[in-house]
């Protein structure tokens, strides 16, 4: 009877966790979605406890007062910025704790006597182990490239495919080794390899690669707990695993798709090593003349505008310019201008960061479009302010097929009247390609601290 | 529970997973993942029912504790976080009666 009431409350949770997703796909019912999901979360834990397999309180309760107050002083005080470190960090937890839980069951099998696991409980507790392990060190080694406790560039090695396929073919003889002969040493090597391979596989890529990494790990956590069901014959985890697992997949494809990269092309080869020199056809014309513009000249022109689109990327993240460029939008607002911001998908450093450092700005959210909203009202617009942002307004990702960067999905900036670059200098964005837009007659670039530049701006635009 | 009706679990919640995540808006993809990352932090209910069923063996009760605590941070961190930035989402600051010629 306890144990049906138990699995009932299991479906509410399991409920919950879906009307929380679908909630999700409005800014205005979110916030009450992460709510329902977090009360759904609540009563699993709470009819867990009160399980009758449930013997021992004292570890359980301090264990989870520890973890759960490190958790929240950090989701508490952590920047909108450091956001997708925060997310690996957290996805690493839930992968490590999804292996520990593997390896106490397998422990618990060979307790029992067994000396061979069944079908089932050999593929899900090995899954849940391994990529568990995987997702583990994967995402804290994401974390410390974000944080840049670690170098932030690609780390590489020679050999390194080789060793990666070598290290998971033994992780996988090693599995099937400890799942026809329990003993727990067995299992702790491949677990030990599993920790190795995640840590060679992310440190070889790329700070702007992470987005796919991250939902890529996201999802590897997911079916980790999903398997970690199978092994507990736990159906919450399986739903809520599953879940998780179906939504980082089908980030992980939108961002491959947004970048024009391949996930096999983020994992096994470094961007950069393989094809920057396609980017020589471009790089030809070294002398290509740039037009500069002054913020007085731009503030006038701004003024006078119907409709301004501001492009925002990660570099006006960096220069921490997202209160000025709210300012600056509120201004001509207020004059009568059309303002909005069109925003790539892989701006920042994971998927919709761009949004949230926005909207912590106060920017709101009706004035935020996606890529495809934007790019049709372009030849519509009298300005368009790129600032921080390079390699997602790049027209040769359109118009060259011998450019490294061609079929990426752009902002197609350069149908706008007036384009107004924001940079720092010359410097070609991350994927190291000439960007001709820079160079289009009707392109004035404003060099400088998108932060000193955009304060600037609004000062004028003030005395227009 | 038998495999097949788990496997039939697994592959209605893979497909009700698509289904709902696939109308999330590209706007609201940081906190679909921090929101996701909490979900799946309900590994801690799997860790309470392996540390609470622990008879004393040493590897159930190092390996329960850790996970136990890394789920929980885990679940509360995520929802959090997850909940901080969903309340920065507004439609507009203050409804200011601004230029609209």
């Amino acid at each position: 009877m306890r144990a049906d009431l138990i699995q009932l409350v299991y479906l509410v949770a399991a409920v919950c966790f879906i009307l929380g997703l679908k909630w999700l796909s409005s800014p205005r019912s979110a916030r009450r979605g992460n709510q329902v999901a977090a009360i759904g979360m609540a009563i699993a834990i709470v009819a867990t406890l009160v399980d009758r397999s449930v013997i021992d309180y004292t570890w359980i309760i301090a264990a989870a007062l520890v973890g759960g107050s490190v958790g929240a002083v950090i989701a508490r005080r952590v920047q909108m910025t450091a956001m997708p470190q925060l997310v690996a960090l957290l996805n690493g937890l839930g992968g490590g704790a999804a292996a520990l839980i593997a390896v106490s069951e397998y422990h618990a099998h060979g307790a029992l006597g067994e000396t061979s696991l069944g079908g089932v409980a050999a593929v899900s507790v090995m899954f849940s182990a391994i990529v568990g392990s995987i997702s583990f060190a994967g995402s804290l080694v994401a974390f410390g490239k974000l944080q840049e406790i670690l170098p932030g560039r690609p780390i590489t090695w020679p050999g390194q495919k080789v060793l990666n396929a070598l290290v998971a073919v033994a992780i996988l003889a090693l599995a099937v080794w400890a799942a026809l002969a329990v003993d727990d040493p067995i299992l702790w090597i491949a677990v030990v390899l599993a920790l190795i391979l995640g840590t060679a596989v992310v440190l070889p890529i790329g700070g702007a690669d992470m987005p796919v990494v991250i939902a890529f790990l996201n999802a590897c956590t997911g079916l980790a707990a999903a398997a970690t069901g199978f092994a507990l014959g736990n159906v919450l985890l399986i739903i809520a695993g599953m879940l998780v697992g179906a939504s980082g997949t089908l980030l992980t494809q939108l961002m491959s798709k947004a970048m024009n990269r391949s996930l096999a092309s983020v994992l096994f080869g470094a961007f950069g090593g393989g094809n920057a020199g396609g980017g020589s056809s471009a790089a030809s014309g070294e002398a290509l003349p740039v037009l500069e513009i002054g913020t007085a000249d731009l503030a006038a022109q701004l003024v006078y505008a119907r409709r301004v689109v501001i492009v925002p990327g990660y570099g006006l993240a960096v220069a921490q310019a997202q209160h000025p460029v709210r300012e600056l939008a509120d201004l001509l607002g207020a004059r009568g201008v059309d303002v909005t911001f069109a925003i790539h998908p892989v701006a920042g450093r994971m998927p919709g960061h761009m949004n949230v450092l926005l909207a912590e700005a106060d920017v709101p959210y009706d004035k935020l479009l996606e890529m495809e909203e934007a790019n049709p009202d372009f030849p519509q617009t009298d300005v368009v302010l790129v600032i921080g942002a390079n390699d997602v307004v790049n027209p040769a990702a359109r118009d060259d097929p011998s450019s490294p960067l061609h079929g990426m999905p752009i902002l197609e900036v350069d149908r706008a009247e007036h384009v107004v670059v924001f940079k720092r200098s010359m410097a070609s964005g991350f994927a190291g390609v000439e960007n001709l837009l820079f160079h289009d007659p009707k392109t004035r670039m404003l060099f400088g601290d998108a932060r000193k530049s955009l304060t600037q701006l609004v000062q004028d635009v003030q005395d227009v | 529970m038998g495999l097949v009706t788990e496997l039939v679990i697994l592959v209605l919640a893979a497909w009700v997973g698509i289904e709902v995540v696939s109308k999330v808006p590209q706007m609201l993809h940081t906190p679909l993942m921090s929101g996701t990352n909490a979900i799946h932090g309900v590994v801690i209910v799997g860790a309470i029912l392996v540390l609470g069923a622990a008879a004393g063996g040493t590897v159930e009760t190092v390996c329960g504790v850790v996970a136990v605590a890394f789920g929980a941070a885990n679940v509360v961190g995520g929802f959090v976080v997850t909940d901080r930035m969903l309340q920065m989402f507004k439609r507009r600051p203050e409804p200011k009666d601004g230029g609209e010629a």
